[in-house]
């Protein structure tokens, strides 16, 4: 029965996103107040009769329902718990049903935390979103149900794909759908804007602490998903230029570059158009993700079993929802001026530059992702663009970028008086260069230039980040959350700068045949061949190799890679041995038995991989905090300011 | 350009985006969805028990050595392998290499009986109980249906229901342009 209360719940779900989608928009033209009175309860029937479908797709799994053909496919008898669950979003039926219930809170969320805005304009907000909500729900119920019935029932089901059951990689979706939706806001935010032809100081502030937290938890979901390909895939990198990964990396650069608009269209009532056009694409690009993950346009690890009707579904959502948005724009951005000025070098031309080029790398990006698709489209078959492409061009705008963090961060607002903040900047320059240098010679020595260039400038932004709250704290000035967040998460920025220039420049692969006793030598490390043992697993025989690892003769680790062969199937498969220390990663991974005692071995030296993710990590707490600065829950509506009447001594460093 | 014209740029650039989305979506089916990053590479080991006898194993590579043949991965709690079921058998006798069936994360007895039932297209058949010989070769769901050339190199894939139109087009003339 309870897969049947989990499909009503979604059409029930359906005609109260739509009642919510109608209030929401007709309410303020028409000047129906009880129509907008109505948006709030539209909202709450919404999320329960959403919460209800997932509860009973949750029940199906967790019941190993599999009469139901979701579950049959997606969960078997012998899955532990946790991953019957996390089977829920495991593919595509139920990770549309997790979208929309992730849209749901978000709707609730804003609804809860905007009573004091106007009416009207709320009124609006949860009508887009509404219609955004009617759309994926029409497209789960018409394309995608995850409460189909399979006649006659399975007697067990498929597994989930075993390199699937992981914790990091279970957690994964979830977090990125909270990114991606959370976009949906600051879009619904800008769409309401567009139809009220105003757009003032108080929709920035309204608008940041969304986009914050939705990037911060984009920011989380892509880093888990690095470190579970580095760890269950054993590729040895972090990032691989995947389509999918691609159409994950666009949408949070857009929505980094909004963060900071965002700040100015706050502070100064400046690049109102550009804040609204980045707020509309970063939601557009989450959207687009969608279709090309779904869809079978485009080909990747991660692609869903693809249905060209689920596309043709998606597009014309697309076209709806991005084309409607962009036309809004078309139409009412003309009308937005703002009357501001600024000089080249205060806060706000920095903060222009940061957007330029965080656009310009997320182009960059679209266009290695979607040429493929252009060549096909254009008879000139299959073109591959990887890494040789990605990593020189992305980093043309990404290292003037990551240049003008400190520089930007230190301006003034609306004032170009460098002099005045030229102090802090060179000092952490300088002292940045020398680190740089120092830990150059000290510790790598050599490799390409884009090691010191890397290492000078995440040093430079981690340490002209702490100036600010070291400043404020040593005069006995408040710190606010904003000003710490900002603080942290370009912290983050910055080891994720130290992690990935060292570990791009500094790595140390080798791939040698060793005999009992034989060492090879890995830069500082010497990795000696301690001869193979047997060992057994729960289903599986293993040849066990030691290596023991050691530097100036002094043992570091023990590695224990195996080369399994399962019982059943009689194939091998390889488990490589890693330790991770705080500064670097040994690798070892077992290739043939090459005779003689002799076997071939894939020995590996990754400097700093793990500051990759502990930076995106740290860029995420960054976010957090900021997204819930005290400032945003004033939301009493503010008058527009009057840009001259800025403070610019003491409110000028505030984010 | 004017002022207002400059604000229909995004617009027009979603435009041009939307035809090529249109354009890849209608290429996508003829791709058999799901290329897999293995055309084109050399297949993976494939050594399992025979579904009809667990103590016989039998290595693909070395029963197919420099001939043409079909792999399709299969399952019975796999309710489009039901429908794909008599293309297979139209294959058999028409397609002229052999097909080796992979019964995939399956109770033997039951694959045995199926094949009892609905006949039996393939040359031979394993059984990859753990799944983890599908999991070398990429099978993300089955039905699945790779074809591999006399080198052992995987020529093409297809993914979803074999049908006599997708033999026609998409494996055949891979076969045709070697001769």
């Amino acid at each position: 029965m309870t897969p049947e209360i989990g499909h009503y719940a979604l059409v029930l779900a359906l005609l109260l996103a739509a009642a919510q989608a109608l209030f929401g928009l007709l309410g303020p033209v028409l000047a129906q107040q009880r129509y907008v009175q109505a948006v709030p309860f539209a909202v709450a029937g919404q999320f329960v009769f959403t919460a209800l479908a997932m509860a009973c797709l949750v029940n199906a799994l967790v019941q190993m329902d599999f009469s139901v053909r979701y579950v049959a496919e997606n969960a078997n008898s012998a899955l532990p718990l946790f991953y019957r669950v996390a089977a829920v979003w495991g593919a595509h039926e139920g990770s549309l049903l997790l979208w929309i219930l992730v849209l749901s809170v978000w709707t609730v969320a804003v609804t809860l935390r905007s009573r004091a805005l106007p009416q009207r304009f709320i009124a609006r907000v949860l009508g887009i979103m509404g219609l955004l909500s009617v759309g994926f729900l029409l497209f789960t119920l018409a394309t995608s149900n995850p409460f189909l019935r399979l006649d006659p029932a399975a007697p067990d089901g498929r597994d989930l794909n075993p390199v699937l059951q992981d914790f990091a990689l279970a957690i994964h979706p979830p977090m990125l759908y909270i990114g991606y939706v959370g976009l949906s806001v600051a879009f619904a935010f800008a769409c309401a804007a567009m139809i009220e032809g105003q757009l003032d100081q108080a929709w920035a502030r309204w608008t940041r602490p969304w986009t914050t937290l939705a990037w911060a938890f984009l920011t989380a979901g892509i880093a888990l998903g690095s470190w579970w390909a580095y760890y269950e895939l054993g590729w040895g990198g972090f990032w691989f230029w995947d389509p999918v990964e691609n159409a994950s990396f666009m949408p949070w650069l857009v929505a980094t570059a909004l963060i900071h608009s965002l700040a100015v269209t706050d502070k100064r009532g400046l690049f109102k158009s550009w804040t609204l056009l980045l707020a509309i694409s970063g939601f557009s690009l989450s959207l687009l993700g969608t279709f090309l993950v779904r869809s079978g346009v485009l080909v990747s690890v991660h692609s869903f079993a693809a249905d060209p009707a689920r596309g043709v579904f998606i597009l014309a959502f697309l076209v709806i929802v991005i084309g409607g948005a962009l036309t809004l724009y078309a139409w009412r951005a003309p009308g937005l001026r703002s009357s501001a000025g600024f000089e080249l070098t205060s806060r706000e031309s920095f903060l222009l530059f940061n957007n330029i080029l965080l656009v310009i790398a997320a182009a960059v990006i679209f266009g290695g992702t979607m040429a493929p698709m252009v060549s096909d489209a254009l008879g000139q078959g299959a073109l591959s663009v990887g890494p040789q492409y990605f990593n020189p061009t992305f980093l043309l705008p990404t290292l003037p970028l990551l240049a003008l963090v400190s520089v930007g961060m230190h301006a003034s607002w609306k004032r170009g008086n460098l002099s005045r903040t030229q102090r802090p900047v060179l000092a952490t320059l300088a002292l940045a260069v020398a680190l740089a240098l120092a830990v150059w010679m000290g510790a790598y020595g050599t490799g390409s230039l884009m090691l010191p260039v890397g290492l000078g400038l995440g040093l430079w932004i981690i340490l002209s980040s702490l100036v600010d709250p070291i400043d404020r704290l040593r005069r006995g000035l408040s710190l606010s959350a904003g000003v710490l967040g900002m603080s942290i998460a370009h912290i983050g920025l910055g080891l994720l700068t130290l992690g990935i220039a060292v570990v791009q420049t500094a790595s140390i692969e080798r791939d040698s045949a060793l005999v009992v006793g034989q060492s090879a030598q890995l830069g500082a490390y010497s990795f000696r061949f301690d001869g193979v043992e047997p060992a057994e697993g729960a289903n599986f025989n293993a040849t066990q190799a030691k290596v023991t690892v050691q530097r100036d003769g002094v043992d570091v680790a023990v590695l224990q890679p195996q080369k399994r062969t399962y019982w059943v199937q009689r194939n091998a498969m390889t488990e490589a041995a890693i330790k991770t220390q705080w500064n670097q990663d040994l690798f070892v991974a077992m290739g043939e038995d090459v005779g003689k005692g002799a076997w071939s071995l894939r020995m590996q030296v990754r400097p700093l991989i793990q500051f990759v993710w502990f930076g995106a990590i740290i860029m995420m707490l960054g976010g957090i905090i900021a997204g819930l600065d005290r400032r945003y829950r004033q939301l009493k509506p503010v008058a527009e300011q009057e840009p001259n009447t800025v403070d610019v001594a003491a409110g000028a460093r505030t984010a | 350009m004017s002022r207002a014209n400059r604000f229909l740029l995004p617009l027009g650039g979603f435009a041009l985006l939307v035809l090529l989305l249109v354009v890849g979506l209608k290429q996508a089916p003829d791709k058999g969805i799901i290329v897999s990053p293995l055309v084109g590479k050399p297949a993976p080991a494939l050594v399992l028990p025979t579904l009809m006898d667990p103590a016989v194993t039998l290595d693909a590579a070395q029963l197919y050595k420099g001939q043409w043949y079909l792999l399709n991965v299969w399952g019975t709690w796999c309710v489009e392998c039901r429908y794909e079921h008599p293309a297979l058998l139209e294959l058999q006798k028409t397609a002229g290499i052999p097909i080796l069936g992979m019964d995939w994360r399956d109770d033997e007895a039951t694959a045995q009986q199926w094949l009892k039932e609905l006949g039996n297209p393939y040359d031979q058949v394993v059984s990859d109980k753990e799944g983890r010989v599908a999991l070398a070769w990429g099978v993300y769901g089955a039905p699945e249906t790779y074809l591999i050339n006399p080198e052992g190199i995987i020529a093409t894939k297809r993914v979803g229901s074999m049908t006599p139109a997708i033999w026609e087009k998409q494996f055949l003339p891979l076969m045709a342009q070697r001769k």
